[in-house]
């Protein structure tokens, strides 16, 4: 599709109009943000302890139980992750069609693709303005689905798999993930693919957050106060 | 008549008590409750006994050493009786023809009754000239061994995963057992060696329960591999409390700290060491200060060194492991939004000034 074409298209949106406020984020959608925002505080923390622990401490093993209360932390961050990831795909179900972006990729969609395109230029300074949209820009899109909804997959199937192995065998966290194990070629493979994972994420939080904010000043849409209220209002 | 295992023991003067105690031993080791040492007992006093063939590929025959140290007592006397001693390349007296001759007569007399314990693997480059018996390649000799075999064991690293004959480049291409030989259950009992007392545990329980035991998503025995070395480690309470050894000749290494930082694989390696320990249980590699190097997981050669807890990966042609590789992404996301958040600086005064001007 013909760029110039689509963003007269964008543009003339009149839900995407300057001074319209939009309600796009429902409380649920907010909520799991925030939640999630904190969970991968600690897990990838409590994770990178895990891997690189600190220093000894000294005395009597049985005084002290440090590894012990990291690896809780990373285990119950880790439930709340799951859950919150679960309910979310429920609220994808029942939740406005905004929730449902982030589990999809409209690769079909040619208008999506110059979209895409159109945001890198943006991003490489060479389009003057970037296009409005009420959910995600197509980017925002793209990295949304690989590094939020596959690596939230990924890093539940190693960590629960991982978490089999404590839990022993024939516990549910075997009989669910445990044949990642093998799959990954061993229990060493998956604690790397986790570690890895880990280090995606955090990747993805530094462009996010930067995104976000660029965007916020930069673009003709909020950004941050949207994942607060909710509500997307329009600039020209 | 045929004999059975207890005839086989009485004959060599073996006391109905000192058998007694084998059973009840066995029992235990299997974990097994103790109603089942009767069962063991009336299965070796009314089963005619089961041959096991033991083949030897490409491998160090630390598998044998292993096996005729098991320190249980009688436990050696018990299997070597068992095992039909007709056919082990290392132990048996007969060589030469006579002990070809005496492996056909066996695979003839008790077709699809006999158990193949394979020890090594057989290489295939070069149509299997790598490993040459009797004058014919080793896969072929295991092929047609196992054709005829009620149950086949993989002794050891070498024929369950390939070991570190099959470890890259694997320039013969050393081949775990199970890719060869199909349609037969195998029971894998890897290691480097396996445990004695684990290599008695199975053959026992294959004859004397005619089954095979039950065994995990890999194939292995749950009784012997269903945890980590870690979920039993003695030195389990220095992980949870956080004390670590941090080098070789530290003050923590001579208090027996945990060996978590010096690379030990108990937390990824699944074995009965640290139960059932070696040489009649007087230690393990942690407990003699030196961490577990996973020699009983898949491809433990290829892994990366014994010595890092977080491991170098291979997969990106580089040797690097996960810290450096995403530490460098991360350091390069970082780098680049400081620089496109410059540019962007940049270009919003550059385009207010225009903005300003045109006023």
């Amino acid at each position: 599709m013909d760029l110039n074409a689509a963003a007269a298209e964008l543009d003339s949106d009149p839900q995407t109009a300057a001074g319209r406020t939009v309600y796009v984020y429902e409380i649920p959608v907010r909520l799991w943000h925030w939640i999630n925002t904190l969970c991968i505080l600690v897990l990838a923390t409590s994770g990178y302890l895990i891997a690189s622990p600190l220093p000894s401490t000294p005395g009597e093993a049985s005084d002290q139980f440090l590894m012990g209360y990291i690896r809780f932390a990373h285990f119950a961050a880790a439930y709340i992750f799951t859950v919150g990831f679960l309910v979310r795909i429920y609220w994808a179900v029942v939740g406005n069609h905004r929730a449902r972006e982030i589990f999809y990729l409209p690769v079909t969609n040619p208008k999506w693709w110059a979209g895409l395109l159109r945001e890198l230029r943006w991003y490489l300074f060479l389009e003057k303005q970037p296009y409005k949209y009420v959910g995600h820009n197509p980017m925002g899109h793209l990295f949304m689905f690989v590094f939020v909804t596959l690596a939230a997959i990924l890093m539940i199937c190693t960590g629960f798999a991982l978490y089999s192995e404590g839990a022993g065998l024939g516990s549910w966290q075997d009989l669910m993930f445990g044949w990642v194990i093998p799959l990954m070629g061993g229990s060493q493979a998956v604690h790397s693919w986790h570690h890895l994972g880990m280090w995606g994420i955090v990747c993805f939080v530094i462009l996010h957050v930067y995104a976000a904010v660029r965007e916020d000043i930069m673009s003709r849409q909020t950004m941050i106060s949207t994942m607060i209220s909710g509500q997307r209002t329009f600039r020209e | 008549m045929t004999e059975t295992f207890y005839d086989v023991l009485r004959r060599q003067g073996i006391s109905r008590r000192s058998f007694l105690k084998f059973c009840s031993l066995t029992a235990t080791s299997l974990g097994l409750d103790s109603a089942y040492a009767a069962k063991i007992a009336n299965a070796m006093e009314t089963k005619p006994r089961t041959p096991v063939i033991w083949l030897e590929g490409l491998e160090c025959t630390c598998c044998s050493e292993s096996f005729i140290r098991s320190a249980h007592p009688l436990t050696k006397d018990v299997i070597l009786s068992m095992l039909s001693l007709d056919y082990h390349v290392t132990l048996m007296a007969a060589a030469g023809h006579q002990a070809e001759k005496q492996l056909d007569e066996i695979k003839k007399k008790y077709k699809g009754n006999y158990i193949l314990a394979v020890e090594g693997n057989p290489p295939l480059n070069e149509d299997g000239m790598y490993c040459i018996e009797g004058g014919r390649p080793f896969v072929e000799i295991l092929k047609e061994t196992a054709a005829d075999a009620k149950a086949v064991i993989a002794w050891g690293a070498c024929a369950s995963y390939g070991c570190v004959q099959a470890a890259k480049p694997n320039p013969t291409r050393a081949t775990p057992i199970d890719k060869v030989i199909s349609g037969k259950p195998i029971i894998k009992v890897p290691g480097c060696p396996p445990i004695a007392e684990v290599m008695t545990g199975v053959v026992t329980y294959l004859l004397t329960f005619d089954r095979l035991p039950e065994l995990d998503r890999q194939g292995r025995p749950k009784m012997f591999y269903g945890q980590r070395i870690h979920d039993k480690c003695y030195r389990r309470p220095h992980f949870d409390a956080g004390q670590f050894v941090e080098k070789w000749d530290d003050d923590a290494a001579r208090k027996g700290y945990c060996l978590y930082k010096m690379g030990c694989k108990g937390p990824t390696t699944y074995n009965a060491c640290s139960t059932i320990r070696w040489n009649d249980g007087v230690s393990f590699p942690i407990q003699s200060g030196h961490g577990c190097i996973g020699c009983s997981e898949d491809g433990f050669w290829d892994k990366g060194t014994f010595y890092d807890r977080v491991t170098d990966i291979k997969q990106f042609g580089v040797e690097s492991n996960a810290d450096k590789v995403g530490g460098t992404a991360a350091a390069v996301a970082g780098a680049a939004v400081a620089a496109h958040a410059a540019a962007s600086v940049l270009k919003k005064a550059k385009k207010s000034e225009t903005v300003t001007g045109e006023k």
